[in-house]
C-alpha cells in the first residue's frame, strides 16, 4: 500500500528448480521449500477462512430472516427484528460523498506533486500526505467529534438557508445543525482516504514517459492538457484502481464513522441526520448483542461488509497489476 | 469573442491554482488534527498518566498505566504471532515462488488482506477464539493485530527479498550451499533491514487499530497482565473515554492519543528512512 514501485529487476533466475531438488538427495531444502510453502498457503486461505467463519456465525440470522434481512429497515432488538438495509445504504451513502470530495482533491495533489511543485517541495508534500494516512482512525474520529463537528455544526445553518433552500437536492441538505450526521461521516472519511488516492495517482503519473508529455508540450500544450490529454489517460486503470482502493478502506471503515455519524437506526432523506453504517453498527452494538439471534444478525452484517469490500478491492488490485503488466519491465 | 489562446490559458491556470489549492486543503487537516492533538494532549500529560490506571467513573485522578502496558503487550502478542509466518510467507513468495502463477494468486490474496476492513478481521478473530474459548480475552486480541500485521510482513518480505541481487545466489550456489543454508544465511541477511521494516510499518499500523479489538480483548478497568483476560489497551480506553460526558476522561483520551500519535509518526518516519535507504 505504502509504495507500488516494482521491486526492481534482480530475480534470480533459478528460482524454484536447480537446488530445490527432491526429498531424497536434498531432505532440509525440500523441508525448507514445503515449509514457507505452507505458510504462505495459510495466509492466502485466510481470506477464505474469513468468509467461511462468517457464514457460520451469521447463518443462524440468515436462516430466520432469508433474504429479507437484506431489504428490511427495520432493526429491533427488543422485538428480534432484523435488517440490514439501513446500515447498507448509510456505508453506501457515507463512502459516496467521501469519493466526491476525495476523487478531485487527490487529483490535484497528485498534479501538483509530479508536476506542478519545485523539486525541493515534493518531498515534504508527499510526506505529509502519508503522514495523513498514518494517523490512526481513532484519532480522526476523536477530533470528528470533539472538534470539527461542533465547528461544522457552526456552518450547518448556512447549509441550511442556502443549499438547502433549492428545490430538488435541497432536500438532502435539511435539518437540524448537530455537526454530526452523514455528510460529517462523509467529509471526514474522504480526509481519511486521500492519501490513499493521492500516492497512488502520484506513483503512476511520474512513471509517465517523459517523452509522450514533452511531445504534447512541443506541440503547444498547457500543463493543464497534458494532465488532461496525456497523462491521465496514460495511467487511467491504475487512477481507476487507485480510487477504488479508497473506496474499499472508506466502506470498511469503523472508529471515525462510528464516532460521528450519529448512530440512528433509521433512514433519512437529508445527509445532515445522523444514519449509521455497517462497522458503525457493529462496532456499537457487538458487545451489548445479548441473544443469540441478535449477535448472529451483527455478524451477518460483518459477512455482507465483508463481500462488498471483498469485490471493490479486487476489482481495484486487478486494474493496478493491468498497469503493472502494461508498464513492462516492471514486477 | 476571446480567443482560443487566452481560454486555454484562462483554463491552464484556474486548474493549475486548484490543484495547489487542493494540496493546501489536503495539508491543512494534517496541521489541524496534529495541532488539536498536540494542544489539548501535552496540557494533559502528568507524570500520573504513566504511573496510575484508569480511574472510575466521576472520580479525579488516575492515568493510563494499564492501558499502556495492556497494548504494549498486545503489540509484543502481535509482532511474536504474526513475525516468524509474515517472514516464512513473504521468503517463500520470493524464493520459491517468484516466477509461479501459484505466487502470483497468494501475493494478489494477501494484498486483498492487506486492504480488508480490520473490523472484518476483528470480527474473524472472535470467531476463532473467542467463541470457541467462551471468553474475551488478550490473547484473542493478540491473534486480531496479528492478522492485519502478516500481509504487512508478507509483502515488505517480498519485496526486500527480490532486492537481493541474483549474483549474491548465484555465487552462493556455485560454492555448494544448500538453498535454505541460503536464504537464511544470504538473502535473510542482505534483506534485514528492509523485512525490519516491513515489521516497524506493520506496528505503527496496528497500534492505532480499535475496531478489532472491540470483540477481542475488550477493555479492562484495571491493572491486568493475564493472556486469558480481558486487558485494558490504550485505543479502546481512548475511544471509551472520548465518547464519555466526564471531562478528565475527555482530557485524558487527549493525552492518550498525544502519546499514540507521537509513537506512531516517530515509527512510520523512522520506517520510511529506513525503506528508502535500503532500496537506494
Amino acid at each position: 500500500m505504502h509504495d507500488m514501485k516494482a521491486p526492481g529487476t534482480a530475480i534470480a533466475e533459478l528460482n524454484g528448480n536447480a537446488s530445490t531438488g527432491t526429498r531424497a538427495r536434498f531432505p532440509v531444502d525440500f523441508l525448507f521449500r514445503k515449509l514457507t510453502g505452507a505458510v504462505a498457503l495459510l495466509v492466502a486461505l485466510t481470506l477464505l477462512a474469513i468468509m467461511f467463519a462468517l457464514v457460520d456465525e451469521g447463518s443462524h440470522a440468515l436462516h430466520v430472516f432469508g433474504w429479507h434481512f437484506l431489504v428490511t429497515t427495520t432493526w429491533n432488538p427488543v422485538t428480534g427484528q432484523f435488517g440490514a438495509l439501513v446500515f447498507i445504504v448509510g456505508t453506501l451513502i457515507s463512502s459516496a460523498i467521501a469519493m466526491l470530495i476525495a476523487i478531485p482533491v487527490s487529483f490535484g495533489i497528485a498534479l501538483f506533486i509530479s508536476e506542478l511543485a519545485p523539486r525541493w517541495l515534493r518531498g515534504p508534500v508527499s510526506t505529509a500526505i502519508e503522514l495523513l494516512a498514518a494517523v490512526p482512525s481513532i484519532i480522526y474520529g476523536m477530533w470528528g467529534l470533539l472538534v470539527f463537528a461542533p465547528w461544522f455544526g457552526n456552518i450547518e445553518p448556512w447549509i441550511n438557508d442556502h443549499i438547502g433552500a433549492i428545490p430538488g437536492i435541497g432536500l438532502l441538505f435539511q435539518g437540524p445543525p448537530m455537526g454530526i450526521g452523514m455528510l460529517t461521516a462523509g467529509i471526514v472519511l474522504a480526509i481519511m482516504v486521500i492519501p490513499f488516492i493521492a500516492s497512488i495517482m502520484r506513483d503512476v503519473f511520474m512513471i509517465t514517459p517523459a517523452p509522450l508529455k514533452e511531445s504534447a508540450y512541443a506541440l503547444g500544450a498547457t500543463t493543464w492538457e497534458v494532465a488532461r490529454h496525456v497523462i491521465l489517460p496514460y495511467t487511467r486503470t491504475a487512477v481507476t484502481g487507485g480510487i477504488f482502493l479508497g473506496l474499499g478502506r472508506a466502506l470498511g471503515e469503523t472508529m471515525a464513522v462510528t464516532f460521528i455519524i450519529g448512530n440512528a437506526n433509521n433512514l433519512s432523506a437529508s445527509l445532515l441526520m445522523p444514519g449509521s453504517s455497517i462497522a458503525s453498527v457493529i462496532a456499537n452494538e457487538f458487545t451489548e448483542a445479548t441473544t443469540h439471534l441478535y449477535k448472529s444478525s451483527l455478524l451477518a452484517l460483518g459477512l455482507i461488509l465483508f463481500l462488498i469490500t471483498f469485490v471493490v478491492l479486487v476489482f481495484a488490485k486487478l486494474l493496478l497489476l493491468r498497469l503493472e503488466r502494461d508498464a513492462g519491465g516492471k514486477a | 469573442m476571446i480567443s482560443l489562446r487566452t481560454r486555454r490559458r484562462a483554463i491552464n491556470t484556474f486548474n493549475l491554482t486548484m490543484a495547489v489549492l487542493m494540496t493546501v486543503f489536503g495539508v491543512f487537516w494534517l496541521v489541524w488534527i496534529l495541532w488539536t492533538t498536540l494542544r489539548y494532549g501535552i496540557g494533559a500529560i502528568h507524570l500520573s498518566l504513566f504511573t496510575q490506571d484508569t480511574p472510575p467513573p466521576g472520580s479525579s485522578g488516575g492515568g493510563l498505566r494499564n492501558a499502556f502496558v495492556g497494548s504494549l503487550i498486545l503489540l509484543g502478542l502481535a509482532v511474536v504471532i504474526g513475525t516468524p509466518i509474515g517472514v516464512l510467507a513473504g521468503t517463500w513468495l520470493a524464493e520459491f515462488a517468484a516466477r509461479r502463477k501459484l505466487g502470483a494468486l497468494v501475493r494478489f490474496l494477501n494484498d486483498i488482506l492487506l486492504s480488508a476492513p480490520s473490523i472484518v478481521i476483528g470480527l474473524f478473530a472472535y470467531s476463532i477464539v473467542v467463541d470457541p474459548s467462551g471468553h474475551f480475552s488478550a490473547f484473542s486480541g493478540g491473534v486480531a493485530l496479528a492478522l492485519i500485521l502478516i500481509p504487512v510482513v508478507v509483502r515488505t518480505t517480498d519485496e526486500m527479498l527480490r532486492l537481493v541481487p541474483g549474483a549474491l545466489r548465484e555465487a552462493a550456489i556455485a560454492l555448494g550451499t544448500p538453498y535454505w543454508k541460503l536464504v537464511m544465511r544470504i538473502t535473510w541477511k542482505a534483506a534485514a533491514s528492509g523485512i525490519l521494516t516491513g515489521v516497524l510499518l506493520g506496528i505503527a499500523r496496528i497500534s492505532g487499530e480499535t475496531a478489532p479489538l472491540l470483540f477481542t480483548a475488550l477493555n479492562n478497568q484495571f491493572w491486568s497482565t493475564d493472556l486469558s483476560h480481558p486487558i485494558a489497551n490504550l485505543p479502546v480506553v481512548i475511544f471509551q473515554f472520548a465518547m464519555s460526558p466526564y471531562r478528565n476522561w475527555q482530557q485524558m483520551a487527549w493525552a492518550g492519543a498525544f502519546v499514540a500519535i507521537v509513537f506512531i509518526l516517530l515509527l512510520s518516519v523512522v520506517s520510511r528512512f529506513i525503506l528508502r535507504r535500503a532500496k537506494s
